[in-house]
């Protein structure tokens, strides 16, 4: 099983996280910037943080055999402190970087009109930067957040496949589907969203642009949950070439129309043997 | 021994060879984008990977197209001294791993070394006429010195640092390869600057590796043995290059 998390907050885990990912088949990932639990006060801050995604953790990645890509973006939460502000300045040379493969995570938190303005200023620099977006829906009235987002996405300009909304549960994946979006699902050890409601999901609306990922983040995550929907899958019925669409095709042909995935490395040989090779880029 | 030749026409030379139309026109256009307003290089300097290429770049040994590339715009800066310097180290700054490697790798450059004579001339202590950068690029050096990524730190260990460094920060620079896992043999103008001193250190880490029943990295017994007096120093006697097997 060929494993491309699509969010994954690496940063935050350790060398085990990532030679047990690897022994469960996880070749790449996606970092999404976001928040780090402890607020952040100056842009400056953000500026370390977005070159330890361009820097360090591609680097920690690649020495487990495991592709990183991030995604660069000011995140809801932190869209509200007016100290923050500034971080939508630096973004148009963050979001040239070859590693940047999405503007992300952007979309609501509270849905507050500061929401509101760096939401759409950062899906204009997405259209700008000729890249796809990655949208956070919001853990609280998320059927409200997510329908709201869709409105955003639908006001930008920017082309509905070329947005992925995530965090996605029974009640908003139907709306999503309808707006032509991708469809991201976090798999979490107790809240939100576990492998079998997934593979419900994925019996009711097809594997067709569906992503599956841990989220694994400081808090409570399993980085392997990726690896336990496929297992599920497999399981309930699905085909290993089902699978392999979920969790490798649909990743790498989302964040493949970025141009700049390179999955070089990540994509071994022995995975090759027999199989139709397809690639983003 | 100073250099003769242009490191402009050098690399041009090069990567007129390699670039495609889309390439050369891209690098064209940045080229002056950045001759007029040094600033334009934060914006143009992320694309070259993505615009020239990032083979190996035929004519120039260890350099890859989009290093040549980032060193041409680099060199096309109006900029020169402290000036030079600070903008440089923003480059460097918001740069990615392939970015800040390029910036390291042009700092011989823009301090007049030919790029195709590995900056030879540089890190054997000549001064290259055509230097404008002097030492305002060595914050730049220091930094990637203090990380733990080999790439960075192999880049910065070439003939800029071996020109520049103090003899202290040179010293360290060669220990802390050795302890990274970066050959010696990226060292440049290792054999002019190693001395007594860096032998002493170098004997002491053997030392404490075979205390510890830890293997000796073989390329530092060179640098031990150009001072033999530093092994026969008290406490250092029982350590020993071991045997060559095979
Ligand atoms: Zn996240």
């Amino acid at each position: 099983m060929r494993i491309f998390d699509p969010h994954i907050h690496m940063s935050s885990r350790t060398t085990d996280d990532y030679e047990r990912m690897y022994e469960a088949g996880v070749r790449a990932v996606v970092e999404p910037a976001f928040w780090l639990g402890q607020p952040r006060t100056s842009p400056d801050t953000f500026a370390d943080y977005f070159d330890s995604l361009l820097g360090w953790e591609p680097y920690r990645a690649s020495q487990f055999g495991i592709r990183h890509h991030c995604t660069i973006a000011l995140n809801p939460k932190e869209a509200n402190d007016p100290r923050c502000r500034g971080v939508l300045d630096l973004l148009p040379r963050y979001l040239a970087k070859d590693g940047v493969v999405a503007v992300g995570e952007v979309g609501y938190d509270s849905m507050t009109p500061e929401e509101d303005e760096v939401f759409a200023a950062q899906l204009a620099l997405a259209i700008e930067a000729d890249l796809p977006a990655m949208v956070h829906t919001p853990h609280r009235d998320k059927a409200t957040g997510t329908r709201r987002s869709l409105d955003v996405v639908r006001e930008s300009g920017l082309a509905s496949e070329r947005v992925l909304i995530d965090h996605l549960n029974e009640l908003t994946v139907a709306m999503v589907k309808e707006a032509g979006c991708w469809m991201g699902f976090s798999v979490y050890p107790d809240t939100k969203m576990d492998e079998d409601r997934m593979v419900t999901i994925l019996k009711e609306y097809g594997t067709e642009r569906v992503l599956v990922n841990s989220a694994a983040d400081w808090g409570r995550s399993d980085p392997l949950k990726t690896r336990k929907v496929g297992e599920a899958m497999l399981k309930a019925g699905f085909t290993a070439e089902d699978v392999d669409t979920v969790l490798w095709d649909n990743p790498v042909a989302f964040y493949g129309q970025s141009g700049r995935l390179d999955l070089a490395e990540a994509d071994p040989a022995e995975f090759y043997a027999g199989n139709t090779i397809k690639r983003g880029g | 021994m100073t250099s003769t030749t242009d490191p402009v026409r050098t690399l041009e030379a090069a990567l007129d060879g390699t670039l495609d139309e889309r390439g050369r026109r891209w690098l064209e256009q940045a080229i002056g984008r950045v001759a007029e307003r040094g600033q334009a290089v934060l914006e143009v300097f992320p694309a070259a990977g993505r615009s020239c290429g990032r083979g190996p770049l035929p004519g120039m040994p260890g350099w890859t197209v989009d290093q040549a590339a980032r060193a041409r715009l680099l060199l096309a800066l109006p900029q020169e001294g402290a000036p030079l310097g600070e903008l440089l180290f923003d480059v460097y700054r918001y740069g990615d791993a392939a970015e800040r490697i390029a910036v390291l790798k042009a700092l011989a450059v823009l301090d007049g070394a030919d790029p195709a004579e590995g900056g030879a001339d540089l890190a054997e202590g000549g001064r290259a006429p055509g230097g404008r950068l002097g030492g305002h690029g060595l914050p730049i050096v220091r930094d990637a010195l203090r990380t733990n990524d080999t790439r960075l730190i192999e880049a910065a260990v070439g003939p800029y640092a071996a020109g520049h460094l103090a003899d202290d920060e040179f010293r360290q620079a060669v220990l802390k390869c050795v302890f990274v896992g970066v050959p010696l043999s990226a060292v440049a103008g290792l054999d002019r600057r190693a001395d007594r001193e860096l032998a002493r250190m170098l004997a002491d880490y053997a030392r404490e590796r075979t205390v510890a029943g830890r293997d000796v990295p073989q390329d530092v017994w060179p640098v031990v043995e150009r001072h033999p007096e530093v092994m026969q120093d008290r406490g250092r006697q029982d350590v020993h290059r071991p045997e060559r097997i095979g």
